[in-house]
């Protein structure tokens, strides 16, 4: 493989990303990307950055050998990297920290952010309160009945929540949502997106700053295990986690990239999230991806028991890294998530998110195909208190 | 000469502006909107818009998504918008058409196929919001083959270097957006917008038309002033959706009526 360097002054990864967005915000994009190219090679503002997540997000996150749930599969050894120990409770407030700063940078008093389950929107209404800027987290409005405890969680930070009823009233309403706000107060607003997606420098922009993850990794994998792990696996929504933990490892061609998506229902019964998987390209959120549609073009409803992970698209550095086959990626169900989020609790006293059961259980599949001698790095993501009530209810308990 | 242009060229010699009103394709019903154009016509519209619904249309205003969302739910997607042109075309083959709409409709059913298609219905133009000069330039060749004009977006933020590059892609007229936000929301500013046409007009020789917030028959002849073409959206789509399916024709033409008259006084 050739050198890894994209994506390109216009935010292509081969035929994905780019900026499809009316006129009416191609001027606040192309600020954004100046604003942007000049802070990432300003040693003080990364150096801000860094201070940041070191004592406020509290950075590095460490790494845990799930030796329990590693020794009852016998095979491969599984590796967990703890961004649910960060500051709010998962590796959102990487990106957020990071578009804080360049919100302060360009001297935008207000920001504004999209979010599904809540937690971009907690992370951005914590940053929010920590720099003295004004913040509306727009959110479906299906989605605030079902994340009744995030919502207040905001409103507790300062943040002003607006339900979206347009659309499906879930994330990508609320994304369409805050679009149409910062094309209207473009001057003194900031728009924090919340995954690698959207038009460019979004994608590339919110990758850079996730992959603190990556990076950390590289460093500690070798004082724990003596070198580098044979997979890195991630749950995929819009890809920021994955992105995060994958992007430093690209260019090691003997790691394996790995991307789980929600397979909801079963990919067959239409009720899923796995837009790599199932979806087909076209464009969506200012760029081009893969998306679930129907063959009219029509964004179609998805479906996970992780409201984090139910997004018809997919950040379009992960569809280009498919096409090239330098990641794979695969769906589990949302029972076999499930399975992973109980094993998880009883074996290694770790309640993750919903998401980042995804990736643990796709985990938990692989490594007993794989001799013991091998090491699987799962990320994560999140940590699961945000999913007491969906989880009790799934199985029947009423709280 | 394109229709377009024709309809552009016969207006200013008969020192006319343009009127350009614009109906989301199926709302209120998929059989309201043949009746609907043809009484934009008699009205007095010179230039028909027609909205292709999108689930996820990001640079409109509430009034233009439910509309959308209507037509969503009657089933109509961009070949049914294109069986409602052949439609019109049976008893009008001089007003001009142009479908406005986003990129994924189009590519869902394939650039080229979409470009055919749309040139054998008797479309003249088009507008997809979401495709940015430099994100489209195979897709402008097409169209150009085609005879069907590419209309481009400028907006009051645009920079001299982008105002040049759609002036570039651009043909048939350029889209001028009046106001900073989603279509529909605010009212237009005549004298702000006066202020930004003239370094639009020394960038193309291309008609300008002005577009969003334009709400009656005063801001229409405000803005004909200084644009070539005054063009009408939410307004007439809040209009359809209060009158509802039977009286919408009658109630659109009461809103066109005055506007035409405003704008020829």
């Amino acid at each position: 493989m050739q050198m890894y360097d994209l994506p390109d002054a216009r935010g292509h990864f081969g035929p994905y990303g780019g900026v499809f967005v009316a006129e009416t915000l191609s001027h606040a994009l192309d600020e954004l990307r100046d604003a942007y190219q000049r802070c990432r090679r300003d040693p003080a503002f990364m150096a801000e950055f860094h201070n940041e997540l070191k004592h406020y997000v509290g950075r590095p996150s460490p790494i845990y050998h799930a030796g329990r749930c590693s020794a009852q599969l016998g095979g491969a050894q599984i590796y967990l990297k703890r961004e649910d120990l960060n500051h709010t409770g998962a590796h959102k407030i990487n990106n957020t920290i990071g578009q804080a700063l360049l919100a302060r940078h360009m001297g935008k008093k207000r920001v504004i952010a999209e979010t599904g389950a809540g937690m971009h929107g907690v992370a951005a209404a914590t940053v929010a309160a920590r720099f003295g800027m004004q913040c509306v987290v727009y959110m479906g409005s299906e989605d605030v009945k079902r994340q009744l405890q995030n919502v207040y969680r905001m409103k507790l930070l300062g943040a002003e929540v607006v339900p979206v009823e347009s659309g499906s009233r879930t994330l990508k309403d609320a994304l369409n949502e805050a679009m149409r706000d910062w094309v209207s107060n473009v001057e003194d607003t900031y728009y924090i997106i919340g995954t690698v997606a959207g038009p460019h420098p979004y994608p590339m922009m919110v990758r850079d700053f996730q992959s603190v993850i990556g990076e950390e990794c590289k460093l500690q994998m070798p004082e724990l295990t003596g070198r580098q792990p044979d997979a890195v696996i991630a749950c995929v929504g819009g890809g920021s986690n994955a992105m995060g933990i994958f992007y430093p490892y690209i260019g090691d061609q003997n790691v394996r990239l790995i991307g789980v998506e929600a397979a909801g229902e079963g990919l067959a019964s239409g009720k899923h999230a796995a837009s790599l998987c199932a979806g087909t390209p076209g464009v969506l959120h200012g760029n081009r991806t893969y998306l679930l549609q129907d063959a009219n073009g029509q964004i179609t409803e998805t479906h996970s028991i992780s409201a984090g992970l139910d997004y018809p698209g997919v950040g379009p550095e992960h569809a280009w890294l498919k096409d090239l086959g330098r990641a794979e990626y695969v769906a589990v169900t949302d029972d076999e998530a499930l399975k992973a989020f109980n094993d998880l609790c009883r074996l290694e006293g770790i309640i993750p998110a919903l998401e980042s059961a995804h990736a643990v259980a796709y985990a938990l599949k692989l490594a007993p195909s794989m001799s013991k001698d091998k090491i699987l790095l799962v990320n994560l993501s999140g940590r699961g208190d945000k999913d007491m009530q969906t989880v009790a209810d799934r199985m029947g308990i009423k709280l | 000469m394109s229709r377009i242009a024709g309809c552009f060229a016969a207006l200013k010699a008969a020192g006319r502006k343009a009127l350009i009103p614009y109906v989301t394709a199926g709302d209120p019903l998929p059989a309201s909107t043949v009746p609907l154009l043809h009484a934009l016509v008699e009205a007095g519209s010179d230039i028909l818009e027609i909205g292709v619904p999108f689930s996820d249309p990001m640079a409109d205003g509430p009034a233009i998504q439910r509309s959308s969302e209507r037509a969503l739910k009657n089933g109509i997607g961009l070949s049914e918008v294109l069986n409602i042109v052949i439609q019109f075309r049976k008893n009008d083959s001089v007003t001009p058409i142009v479908l406005m709409g986003y990129a994924n409709p189009i590519e869902a059913m394939g650039v080229e196929k979409f470009v055919t298609a749309a040139q054998a219905a008797g479309i003249d133009g088009v507008i997809v919001v979401d495709y940015p000069p430099e994100e489209c330039a195979p897709f402008v060749e097409l169209c150009r083959k085609a005879g069907i004009d590419t209309i481009f977006l400028l907006a009051p933020t645009s920079t001299d270097e982008r105002i040049r590059s759609v002036a570039q892609a651009g043909s048939g007229y350029l889209y001028y957006v009046s106001l900073k936000g989603v279509t529909g929301v605010k009212s237009v500013d005549a004298a702000e917008v006066a202020a930004q046409l003239p370094k639009i007009r020394a960038a193309s020789t291309l008609p300008i038309g002005v577009g969003f917030g334009i709400k009656d028959a005063e801001s229409a002849r405000a803005i004909s002033k200084v644009a070539d073409a005054v063009i009408i959206g939410s307004r007439i789509v809040q209009e359809i959706e209060s009158a509802g399916a039977e009286l919408a024709v009658a109630r659109v033409k009461a809103l066109i009526g005055p506007i035409r008259k405003a704008l020829d006084a």
